[in-house]
């Protein structure tokens, strides 16, 4: 069991090394360093900065030296939570991000639940009742979830939500809480606007699960244990509960480690959609102007989300599936 | 006292068939036959010739496209007092609350996969527990020192560990003992093992075979036994179902059918034994042919095509009927009663 | 005995039908299946005819027709079948400052079939100015405008039409590439196993796990402005393929796992077969129909890629004409509420992409030769 669990953590962190490689590629790959563009930006607001303040930047991110001195000079900066410097706003990096981390992780974890709490019902309904109508109905949904993509989704809604019903539904507050602080009131807004979103990034993943938990089920229905608990006299419904429900579990909750970057993926183009405080239209903000240390960190931030989530995920896999537990599958 | 001549479950005429898209198949065709208390009836055949599916058939659990069409299951219940009453178990809906009270209660099943027959997820006691609380009221304390007991009954080793084990963490033999603790967790009176011991190697099969006989002699319960293998029915069985193709096509006392046996598929099968007797490196003979696809099944006796005394224009065009050929012994074939006078 | 003679036959019809026949028998059964490739041939057909459906060219932009809304064609003229569309005349609303556009009855521009419009070179290499319908000798201003036009007055159907051509083809571009490298590597890791396989799938799980369209945004922002048209469209397919890829190689693995420890290949190692007789000629065409249904079902998360990319601004840009790139220009509640039929290319997004969803999911039903 500590063996799957060290294993688990040391992919963990070799795929968190990864993904701060590649943040880092992405902060380099616009020709030129980040200071000439800084240089760009200046004279073209015309501010006055002397040549001496660019050569300390350069020294201070040893733009001068090597690239993997580049890189380490930057990771130091990430230990001790430095992120570097957002020439768009002269401000910290993580200044400007803010709470949009949390908002990102709030959404994402709304969307999950959202997911799970829709999927798992149907999944099992459409098993135990395959090929009735409302199987079909659910399959027949299921597809239009998988094939509509989300930010599509939003556009739409947001169309409808105009024409019908004559109100905007983007934002995650209403305008009264935007520039609010936190509040009793401002976190019951959040989980006012926060559903329409969370179904919106979690629809094609729901469909998804709706396929994994029904076939898993269909599988595990014509498994010779059903047929003992059958013949045992239990009532078909506490008995597709307990046992093959509990057996087609298991693969369903090692979807979330797909699904949860699939879902961070989504809420970045939704949110830029539906304009949420999310770390979705900062980023794309930020690629624009490319003011790359806030871009990279964001994509590392968004990286590092999944990857952690994913590291949860197995362990909860673990927690829940014995065979996993006394190390009998890989 | 119950009187021991009538038996426990009779099976009339039963036929389960299964409504494919590709057509009906006539999965069991009219079989018909008693399990006793205190005896074990072997039901014998090829694989693919109905014998599971009279087994899902007893209990009302064949699953769908498959329905039983006709026939009757009767079932001798107690009712207490020394009396007893017989249960139509076909007239009874497969999911209603009667029905649910015999399953496992007084009629359980032995699946034929030890590896699959218990879930993966649940450890054994936990499985036990369950099973034992459906029909009796019983704490969880009680329930989990059951079946400890049952555990240790079926030779399991340290039963109290047990309970906690996973059944992939036990062997198949001891997976196998743990699905029959299960199914003695009512204490039925019925016993359906299905291929108990195919899955397991020779020396197991003896201990289980064992096993269910020394249960048998301690609670005098009946036993249903499903196999394809001549040689565990000639040790187990007292009286002899053979089947071929959905139809019984030979049955009697175990003596008698190994003894004397009249249909040509039923002495095919027991040639088809190793024997002490036989010549050394001489080829076993087989039976020649495979089972028929069951949307292919043959016209008039379903074994012609294979017989070796087949009688053409007899055999291909008329359907034999179970007939009595001595005492208690039935077979169906015309080699012993004559053919209908009407063609069809 | 006559009967028994038919099914024989019909049986042996089976026995000696090719893989790709049974399949397609197989896939025949889906009805939704095969309606839904009845829908994505026609897009196809679309891709290779797109300038000889457009009337317009797309790239035409005029100042007197800023998003004017889609104008209806009318078949009948006083009883007689002459089909004809209204000249509309625009003029701004001084309260509002929104350009307002109004029909003129009395005005009617005939639609033609086959009629002259801009040249262009059919299945790129017929030259020729033909197209199926179009309004001739028509100023550009009183023209015909089926979906209406967009913020810089384009026509949107002729657009649409080209956007279909580079929105498809992308996808079956990356899917390409995807298939290589999947196949490639994914057979590596599968026939070999041990370290090489660790590797493979180690770096597979790691793709996997970072989220997509930030990284691909990322990526596509770093594409130089100078960049032309093709050299974006290719290099979005690459981004897209280095992650499409996995799943491939993953289906490739899968069943080269499986395969190995079949008897026919271990009887094809026996019969002293070569490794690469054993993978071509054994191994491959047992699984090649997985590998197709599995490449189907991943088109529609190419398409979707380059969608969102070139919605977000990142992928293909202007005078490249994608679904995306005309969706850019809805980007907010206003421009939806505005001018709503420029949410018309999210139409054929969703078609063509649950089209290809269907299909794929026929297609991997009729491949698996032990499904019901």
């Amino acid at each position: 069991m500590l063996a799957y669990a060290a294993r688990r953590l040391v992919l963990a962190i070799f795929t968190l090394w990864t993904v701060t490689v590649l943040s880092f590629i992405i902060i380099q790959l616009p020709p030129g360093d980040f200071v000439d563009a800084y240089m760009a930006q200046l004279s073209a607001t015309q501010s006055n900065v002397s040549e001496q303040h660019f050569e300390s930047l350069r020294r201070q991110y040893a733009l001068d030296r090597p690239m993997y001195v580049q890189y380490l000079k930057w990771m130091s900066g990430v230990f001790s939570g430095d992120f570097g410097t957002s020439m768009m706003w002269r401000k910290s990096v993580l200044d400007v991000i803010g709470d949009r981390l949390a908002m990102t992780m709030v959404l994402s974890l709304g969307a999950i639940i959202l997911t799970w709490a829709i999927a798992l019902p149907i999944g099992i309904y459409s098993a135990v009742r395959q090929y009735s109508i409302g199987d079909y109905v659910f399959t027949f949904i299921g597809f239009i979830g998988l094939g509509v993509p989300s930010f599509l989704l939003a556009l739409v809604l947001m169309y409808l939500g105009f024409t019908l019903f004559d109100s905007d539904i983007g934002g995650l507050f209403s305008p009264e809480y935007q520039l609010e602080p936190w509040s009793w009131g401002k976190v019951k807004d959040l989980l006012y606007h926060l559903p329409l979103p969370a179904i919106i990034i979690g629809l094609s993943g729901t469909a998804e699960l709706i396929r994994v938990m029904r076939a898993n089920l269909l599988d595990e229905l014509r498994k010779p244990y059903v047929i003992t608990a059958r013949a045992a006299g239990m009532s078909e419904r506490s008995l597709v509960l307990k046992y093959p429900v509990r057996v087609a579990l298991n693969p369903f909750a090692s979807t979330v480690g797909y699904l949860l970057p699939y879902i961070l993926s989504g809420s970045v183009i939704v949110s830029v959609v539906l304009g949420l405080p999310t770390l979705g239209p900062l980023l794309l903000g930020s690629l624009v102007a490319q003011d790359m240390f806030l871009a990279g960190t964001i994509v590392m931030m968004l990286g590092a989300l999944t990857v952690i989530g994913t590291f949860l995920s197995d362990l909860l896999l673990m927690w829940i599936d014995p065979r996993i537990r006394f190390e009998m599958v890989q | 006292m119950q009187d021991d001549r009538q038996p426990i479950l009779s099976v009339r005429n039963l036929k389960t068939s299964f409504f494919t898209d590709e057509g009906i198949v006539r999965a069991v065709d009219g079989a018909s036959f008693e399990v006793h208390l205190g005896q074990t009836l072997g039901i014998v055949g090829e694989s693919g010739c109905g014998k599971s599916v009279t087994a899902l058939s007893i209990l009302g659990i064949v699953p769908r496209p498959g329905r039983i069409v006709e026939g009757e299951i009767l079932l001798r219940r107690e009712t207490g007092n020394g009396q007893s009453q017989e249960v139509a178990l076909t007239s009874l809906g497969d999911s209603s609350s009667e029905m649910r009270s015999i399953r496992g209660a007084e009629i359980a099943l032995v699946f034929q996969e030890p590896m699959t027959s218990l879930s993966p997820v649940h450890t054994i006691g936990n499985q036990i527990i369950g099973a034992a609380r459906l029909h009796r009221k019983l704490t969880k304390q009680e329930a989990s020192e059951l079946a400890v007991e049952l555990l240790s009954l079926v030779g399991i080793p340290r039963a109290e560990g047990a309970i906690d084990a996973y059944p992939f963490q036990l062997s198949g033999g001891l997976r196998q003992r743990a699905l029959i603790a299960l199914a003695l967790s009512c204490d039925p009176r019925l016993l359906i093992a299905d291929e108990p011991t195919t899955a397991l190697d020779v020396t197991t099969q003896a201990q289980i075979l064992d096993l269910l006989r020394s249960l048998q002699e301690q609670n005098g319960m009946a036993i249903m036994l499903i196999t394809h293998d001549m040689g565990v029915i000639a040790e187990m069985a007292d009286q002899v179902v053979v089947m071929y193709l959905g139809r019984v096509v030979e049955e009697g006392p175990v003596d008698t059918v190994f003894g004397e046996s009249k249909h040509p598929y039923t002495q095919s099968l027991l040639r088809s034994i190793p024997s002490i007797h036989s010549t050394p490196k001489v080829q076993l003979p087989t039976i020649t042919g495979t089972i028929p696809h069951p949307y292919n099944r043959p016209a008039g006796c379903p074994f012609h095509p294979r017989c070796p005394d087949v009688m053409p224009g007899v055999c291909d065009h008329h359907e034999p009927e179970l007939q009595s050929v001595g005492d208690e012994h039935l077979v169906s074939c015309f080699l012993y009663h004559p053919v209908p006078e009407t063609s069809s | 005995m006559a009967e028994e003679h038919t099914i024989s036959d019909s049986e042996e019809r089976i026995f000696v039908a090719g893989q790709m026949q049974l399949m397609w028998w197989r896939f025949r059964k889906h009805r939704v299946a095969v309606v839904a490739t009845f829908v994505v041939v026609a897009f196809y057909v679309v891709v290779l005819a797109a300038d000889f459906l457009a009337y317009t060219d797309p790239n035409t932009t005029e100042a007197y027709r800023l998003l004017m809304p889609p104008q209806p064609i009318r078949f009948f003229d006083n009883g007689s079948f002459r089909p004809h569309v209204y000249a509309v005349s625009g003029k701004r609303d001084l309260r509002t400052f929104k350009r307002v556009y109004e029909a003129d009855p009395n005005n009617k521009l005939t639609v033609r079939f086959f009629a002259r419009g801009y040249k262009y070179k059919l299945f790129g290499f017929i030259r020729t100015d033909r197209h199926l319908i179009g309004v001739e000798g028509a100023t550009a201003a009183e023209s015909l405008f089926l979906l209406g036009t967009d913020e810089k007055g384009r026509d949107v159907w002729s657009r649409m039409m080209v956007a279909t051509r580079t929105s498809l083809t992308i996808g079956l571009v990356a899917v390409a590439l995807s298939l290589v490298l999947g196949v490639l590597l994914g057979g590596i890791s599968g026939f070999y196993g041990g370290a090489i396989d660790s590797i493979i799938q180690r770096l597979i799980e790691i793709l996997r796990s970072i989220p997509t369209i930030p990284l691909w945004m990322g990526m596509a922002a770093a594409f130089p402005r100078e960049w032309s048209v093709e050299q974006i469209y290719f290099a979005i397919t690459i981004v897209i393929a280095l992650r499409g890829w996995t799943g491939l190689a993953r289906e490739v693995r899968g069943r080269f796992l499986s395969l190995r420890e079949e008897d026919f290949v271990t009887a094809a190692d026996l019969a002293g077969c070569s490794r690469k007789r054993i993978i071509f000629r054994h191994m491959i065409p047992s699984f090649q129909s997985h590998i197709i249904a599995a490449a189907t079902l991943s088109i529609p998360a190419m398409i979707l890629a380059e969608t969102a990319l070139s919605y977000l601004g990142l992928g293909l840009r202007p005078p490249a004409i994608s679904w995306g790139v005309m969706l850019q220009q809805v980007q907010n509640v206003e421009a939806v509420a505005l001018s709503p039929w420029l949410l018309v290319s999210a139409v054929p997004v969703i078609v063509v992409t649950l089209a290809f969803n269907f299909m794929g999911d026929g297609l991997r039903d009729a491949a698996d030769p032990y499904g019901i």
